[in-house]
């Protein structure tokens, strides 16, 4: 079958295909790709932007166990401002956001820039950096739960070697346990931003380079004022993979910490899960999705804005 | 977001899909008992069933506290495929049974006698607007102190009938070398703590004033205060490693000789037996430091949804009869570590633990002391009740919150939670 397409193509003349489209299947051609795609067009206005609609209804409600529809205005938007614990959870978005972020992309850029200096082995090295990518955030937060509690992990190890004084007890410790899980994100999504920027490496032209190098600048100067601003468009694309991996977190939060101690690491999406799914409050559930929507939304749309302007300078 | 949309979905469809499969003279019960001793014991109810022809269609859905439970089962109501018995409780059966969602059971009640079989106490709970609406299982008792007598033999210590006395204790037997209280640092795990230790400070009255009617003066007092100091100093009792773990494997540390004790309900006593110990012998249980005429009060029911289906009722109602039978209430309780629901039961064959357990129950309904378990569901709605756990896990991870931070914001919980 796959040999037999091209061959068809080459036999019939330009002039011949052209004339044979616009006679017999002219109608069903067109309508054929918007048919197909019907369904799912279908399915997703429903599912994800119906779905998207009633969650807005509901937060305008008094909802508490199952959905109602006694009208409450912004009353539920006013709760969730008043709430201590969504401060929490916000602030904690904020933190693990930013750090996340930040951190995968410095060490991923150092690590595909490290892997680029044309060394041995860089395909076997270059699968083990990826591989934390292909496990979920529900085996990294058991994976790194057990590394970090203070009795089982990383820090009775250390004293078991002799060093009865070391410490390494965020897990525990309220203030700090957010750090771990910017710690486990990173490990996790790290390899994936190098794998990101190798690609993007591997595109540049040599020549730059090697104009560069005949111009005498040094090798951090070359990738700090050359390459790294070719970089941009990857810069750019793993910024916003990243964030909302960040915004969407919550098995890793599930999986590690359970949102505690306390309730120390709770992520705008726990927040939710928990109220409009185990205490009843689907009102005060669905204000806090709908300001989390806003908060994907303000990333997604200077996004968009963006892709389109570039295209269309393209 | 789109993951929630996702498992909702998923969930719904789920629903869906079993609901279809289920047949007419069959029961579909939705409960949480997947533990190894709880398991066993749901099983009882399964063979009693099919042994009368009824078929019993397992939905277990595991998660200690029933919260993930309630989300599959709220999921199956709204695409209107409720199973047909579901375990909810407290004051959760009358908010179902103001959503007009659960049948009624007067049938059975009115030929079975149910009124003169069940304490009062526990049929208020049963019923909605006059009328019953679910059977109850067992009664646990949330205030026990589990122990291993081996670790306190070691430290030299008694069972503590005090909270002072069990400081001390404490002490000793981390000096011998073990961990105090063995606990997970979980929420709930916390607020079970919490109570037990506002009730064997502070008394009965105070725990029903505080914690059952919300009573503000109550909540943002100074006997809160004193309870909320209490309970902080607990947390000297237990391990660094205890951040969120599950409350059975607290247990195994009293069982294994790792820990000395654990406040936790006689739901505890299911994995002692599990690992084929003898109470008053391997173990040890007695009512939580302070709190021997006090019995908190965790009621495991079977809540009944409507169905239409004459042959559905049938095998419903014959589900409802057979739980209060004292065939499965010896059987299911012996294996469960709770007390059976009635009260009239030989109970030769229960364990030390569960005759005091029952004494007590009785004892404590005719003198008072005897009040419902916030941290398990049956004092307050869900709402006030996760905005207590809040303050509560809050204020104990937090070393630097001051307790009387924590008793004003109690008060703001129990205002802020209602709508």
């Amino acid at each position: 079958m796959r040999d037999s397409l091209p061959m068809k193509n080459t036999s019939a003349t330009p002039l011949g295909a052209g004339a044979k489209r616009s006679t017999s299947s002219g109608g069903l051609q067109a309508w054929l790709p918007r048919l197909v795609l019907a369904p799912s067009v279908a399915i997703s206005l429903f599912f994800v932007y119906g779905f998207m609609l009633w969650t807005f209804v509901l937060s305008l409600t008094s909802s508490r166990m199952l959905p109602s529809y006694d009208f409450v205005g912004f009353g539920q938007y006013a709760r969730l401002m008043a709430n201590e614990r969504w401060w929490v959870a916000s602030t904690n978005l904020m933190i693990f956001g930013v750090l996340f972020v930040v951190v995968c992309l410095v060490i991923g850029s150092l690590l595909a820039i490290l892997l680029d200096q044309k060394i041995r082995q860089e395909g076997a090295l270059r699968t083990i950096y990826l591989y934390p990518m292909a496990l979920s955030f529900i085996v990294t937060g058991v994976v790194w739960k057990w590394l970090l509690n203070p009795q089982l992990g990383i820090q009775a190890m250390v004293q078991s070697w002799g060093f009865e004084s070391f410490r390494f007890d965020w897990i525990v410790d309220p203030d700090m346990a957010i750090y771990t899980l910017v710690i486990a994100a990173v490990w996790q999504a790290s390899g994936f931003v190098m794998a990101l920027f190798l690609a993007g490496l591997r595109g540049i032209d040599d020549s730059i380079i090697k104009a560069a190098q005949l111009d005498g600048a040094s090798l951090p100067r070359i990738y700090w004022r050359v390459v790294m601003p070719c970089l941009r468009p990857v810069v750019f694309s793993a910024v916003m993979i990243l964030a909302h991996i960040a915004i969407k977190s919550f098995d890793l939060v599930v999986a590690l910490t359970g949102g505690g101690p306390g309730y120390a690491t709770d992520l705008p999406a726990t927040f939710m899960y928990a109220h409009a799914f185990t205490r009843a409050q689907i009102g005060l559930g669905s204000a806090s999705a709908m300001l989390m929507l806003g908060g994907v939304l303000a990333i997604l749309i200077p996004y968009l804005y963006s892709e389109l302007r570039s295209r269309k300078h393209g | 977001m789109s993951t929630f949309k996702k498992t909702t979905l998923a969930l719904a469809l789920a629903g869906a899909t079993l609901a279809t499969t289920a047949q007419a003279n069959e029961v579909e019960v939705l409960h949480w008992w997947t533990s190894g001793g709880e398991a066993r014991a749901a099983n009882v109810l399964k063979e009693l069933m099919e042994a009368e022809g009824y078929g019993w269609q397992d939905f277990a859905v595991a998660g200690g506290g029933g919260e993930t439970a309630m989300t599959v089962l709220k999921s199956r109501a709204m695409s209107g495929n409720p199973p047909s018995a579901a375990q909810i409780k407290g004051p959760e059966i009358q908010e179902w049974g103001e959503l007009g969602l659960l049948g009624d059971l007067n049938g059975v009640a009115e030929v079975e006698g149910w009124d003169e079989l069940l304490p009062e106490v526990v049929a208020d709970i049963m019923r909605h607007d006059g009328q019953y609406v679910a059977v109850p299982v067992n009664v646990h008792r949330v205030n026990w102190l589990w122990a291993n007598p081996e670790v306190l033999e070691a430290a030299g210590v008694e069972m503590p009938t005090s909270l002072d006395e069990l400081f001390e204790a404490g002490e000793a037997i981390r000096e011998a070398g073990f961990v105090p209280l063995a606990h997970g640092g979980q929420a709930w795990q916390d607020a079970t703590v919490f109570e037990s230790v506002v009730l064997g400070g502070q008394g009965s009255e105070f725990y029903q004033q505080a914690l059952v009617e919300l009573d503000p003066e109550a909540l943002g007092g100074e006997q809160m205060v004193a309870a909320l100091e209490d309970f902080k100093r607990m947390r000297e009792l237990m391990d660094e490693g205890m951040s969120g773990r599950d409350w059975n494997v607290a247990t195994a540390m009293v069982i294994e000789g790792v820990a000395g004790f654990q406040l936790m309900g006689d739901w505890a006593k299911g994995e002692f037996t599990a690992a084929g110990l003898t109470a008053g012998e391997d173990y040890l249980c007695a009512a939580a430091p302070g709190t021997e005429d006090a019995f908190t009060f965790n009621i495991d029911s079977l809540a009944m949804f409507r169905v239409t289906d004459d042959e559905e009722r049938e095998a419903q109602e014959a589900l409802a009869r057979l739980v209060l039978e004292p065939t499965f209430q010896e059987a299911f309780n012996l294996a469960k570590g709770s007390i059976p629901a009635r009260p009239d039961l030989d109970m030769s064959e229960f364990d030390s633990c569960a005759q005091q357990s029952l004494a007590d129950f009785q004892r404590t309904a005719e003198e008072g002391g005897l009040v419902p378990s916030m941290a398990h569901g049956m004092a307050v709605r869900a709402d006030v009740q996760g905005a207590i756990f809040d303050v509560v896990t809050n204020y104990f991870n937090d070393a630097d919150m001051p307790a009387e931070e924590a008793a004003e914001r109690m008060v703001s919980a129990a205002e802020a939670a209602s709508f």
